[in-house]
């Protein structure tokens, strides 16, 4: 059986997938991968379904040793270097490391979350259903915490079949700049016209309290209506943008908790939460307000694009070939962009 | 982020609430939520549980899951396969049923230690009220709860049905610790803590009863609409409670099924 051993890696590694749903009656929010579409593109770039689950990082990366077989990886997410013993992988490319091999994720050069998926998964057993990591809770990946060296992560495939792939260069990732696009509510009429304007014409910048529970950004005072900013306690969508008594805006995220007692003003759309959570604190953004309909259509133009990158994998040329023509067509990087319009 | 220092909310505020006209709100593209109202009251409570417990037995094209709260009910979403006029128009139809429906639940008792290092508060909520410790212990423990929500952490459990003549406005300065298990009132709220957690709530007791534990068959103990009756035990029992819960035993006993 190949295994993982963990050398070493930073304190926000865990493993995550595509988040646990059933459980939030009882309090048990969804984890999961904080940037899905990184995770995705890590995925099928070793030929895992997009949400299997994978080693995701938060700014600092860390080092693998192969045990037991050969396995095949990938990264994907924020600008970061991967090295199988020493040898560099390109951004978008998948590489087999052999046994003894070391995995090398080099620290986040640009966005906060890498994602390291492992071809045919890590055979982890899932806990309520899921293998992503809720820290605060306890549950899910390695005995519910973060990865430790020494960890020993045993894969479901012990030598890889097929060959290393490569993203086509036909194939763009696409605008990923832009503002942050939000559905307004459930709570938009705790909020003056003032502070509806407010939100959705000012810039906000991430402040350093960010992490997997949720990002606190700071900006110009968003003012509360009449009605106040307690509300009785309902419930909390990933995303879910709360605006407590101070003004500013603290939007909820993978680990958020599954009920809050501030009203929340408005929910970034599915599609821009991955965008968000690559946003270092600094990072400027700006809010635009649409429609369920626009939201949900923005969703399928990134299902699409997941469609075609996946179409446009192919095995590896052999050489490495990368012109600065190419970088740019990747946008230099896989994932990162920043928030301002 | 540090964890927000308060599990729910003032109550106080939201004693005068009646039932409302139902409201649809979008949380996002991946959730949509009813809205019975928006108070603390047991007719907007049941109606959100009643709604809950249709929607569990219906099958709704993409609805994933659903989030009762004290005063509305959030319904989880895949945004492709959800109908949202379709889901509006089927709530609305149910809608005249939910209020003579009754909640099937369990009714549970909860041995709980009160006082001393087990309930820091219970002398100073009794001194509050002009009462011994015993006589807010006897009041706490003779009332039947509710289990209005479930939320903010695993296993945090929000009751209504306290005797308000114990209902206590919460601390001025929250702990920034509070142990799992405690059984706290704030306002009228009364709530059985699923973990460790900062709290502004006055600590009365404490159960060796685990109320989310992942591990364990079933992982969790009570669900939204249970009743909940708390039994004062002696904290000699605790010690052995205490293991006895760890190793996977629920320690809290259903009465009723």
């Amino acid at each position: 059986m190949t295994q993982l051993i963990v050398e070493r890696c930073g304190p926000g590694t865990t493993l995550q997938d595509g988040g646990r749903f059933g459980w939030q009656r009882f309090g048990l929010g969804p984890a999961g991968a904080m940037d899905r579409t990184a995770m995705a593109r890590a995925n099928l770039l070793v030929g895992n379904a997009p949400e299997t689950g994978a080693i995701e990082f938060a700014l600092a990366g860390g080092r693998f040793r192969v045990e037991g077989g050969s396995v095949r990886v990938a990264l994907a997410g924020a600008a970061a270097d991967l090295k199988i013993d020493g040898r560099p992988i390109p951004p978008l490319w998948s590489g087999t490391a052999d046994e003894g091999a070391k995995i090398d994720i080099g620290a986040a050069r640009d966005g906060l979350f890498m994602y390291l998926a492992i071809a045919g998964g890590l055979d982890v057993p899932a806990d309520l259903g899921a293998v992503a990591t809720h820290m605060r809770a306890g549950i899910g990946g390695i005995a519910g915490r973060n990865l430790r060296s020494g960890d020993r992560l045993p894969c479901r495939s012990t030598n890889p079949a097929g060959s290393d792939q490569e993203l086509g260069p036909a194939h763009s990732l696409g605008a990923t700049d832009g503002p942050v696009r939000v559905m307004l509510g459930p709570q938009d009429d705790y909020f003056s016209a003032a502070g509806l304007a407010t939100f959705l014409g000012e810039p906000y910048t991430v402040s350093p309290q960010a992490d997997r529970m949720g990002f606190r950004l700071t900006g110009p005072k968003i003012e509360h209506g009449p009605k106040g900013y307690n509300i009785v306690s309902d419930g909390i969508a990933t995303g879910s943008i709360q605006v407590p008594g101070m003004g500013e805006p603290l939007i909820l995220l993978a680990d958020r908790q599954t009920t809050g007692g501030y009203p929340k003003i408005a929910t970034v759309i599915t599609a821009d939460l991955g965008r968000l959570a690559q946003m270092r604190p600094g990072t400027t953004l700006r809010f635009k307000a649409v429609t369920r309909a626009e939201a949900v259509a923005v969703l399928a133009a990134e299902r699409a694009e997941l469609e075609a990158f996946r179409a446009h994998l192919r095995p590896q040329s052999g050489t490495i070939g990368l012109t600065s023509e190419r970088l740019l067509s990747l946008n230099l990087i896989d994932g990162w962009t920043n928030g301002r319009s | 982020m540090a964890a927000p220092p308060e599990p729910a909310t003032n109550p106080s505020t939201f004693l005068t609430s009646k039932v409302q006209p139902i409201r649809f709100l979008d949380a996002g593209d991946s959730a949509v939520v009813v809205e019975f109202g928006d108070g603390i009251d047991a007719a907007i409570n049941a109606r959100v549980l009643a709604l809950d417990a249709r929607l569990q037995s219906a099958t709704l094209a993409g609805v994933v899951e659903t989030v009762p709260t004290y005063r509305s009910l959030m319904v989880q979403v895949d945004p492709f396969a959800f109908d949202r006029a379709g889901f509006e128009a089927w709530v609305i139809a149910v809608l005249p049923a939910l209020a003579d429906a009754t909640i099937a639940a369990k009714r549970w008792r909860v041995p709980v230690v009160y006082g001393g290092a087990f309930g820091i508060d219970l002398d100073d909520v009794a001194a509050r009220h002009s009462l011994t410790p015993a006589q807010v212990i006897e009041r706490h423990a003779a009332a039947v709860y509710r289990v209005y929500m479930i939320g903010f952490m695993p296993g945090f459990t929000y009751l209504g049905g306290l005797d308000p003549t114990i209902a206590t406005p919460r601390r001025l300065d929250p702990r920034t610790k509070t142990p799992a298990g405690s059984v706290s009132i704030g306002g009228i709220q009364a709530l059985v803590a699923g973990q460790e957690m900062p709290s502004g709530w006055h600590l009365l007791g404490r159960t060796p009863a685990i109320t989310f534990m992942a591990r364990r068959n079933p992982p969790v103990l009570f669900a939204p609409g249970d009743e909940i009756t708390f039994e004062p035990i002696g904290a000699d029992k605790w010690p052995a409670l205490e293991a006895a819960a760890r190793a996977g035993e629920p320690i809290a006993e259903v009465v009723r099924a």
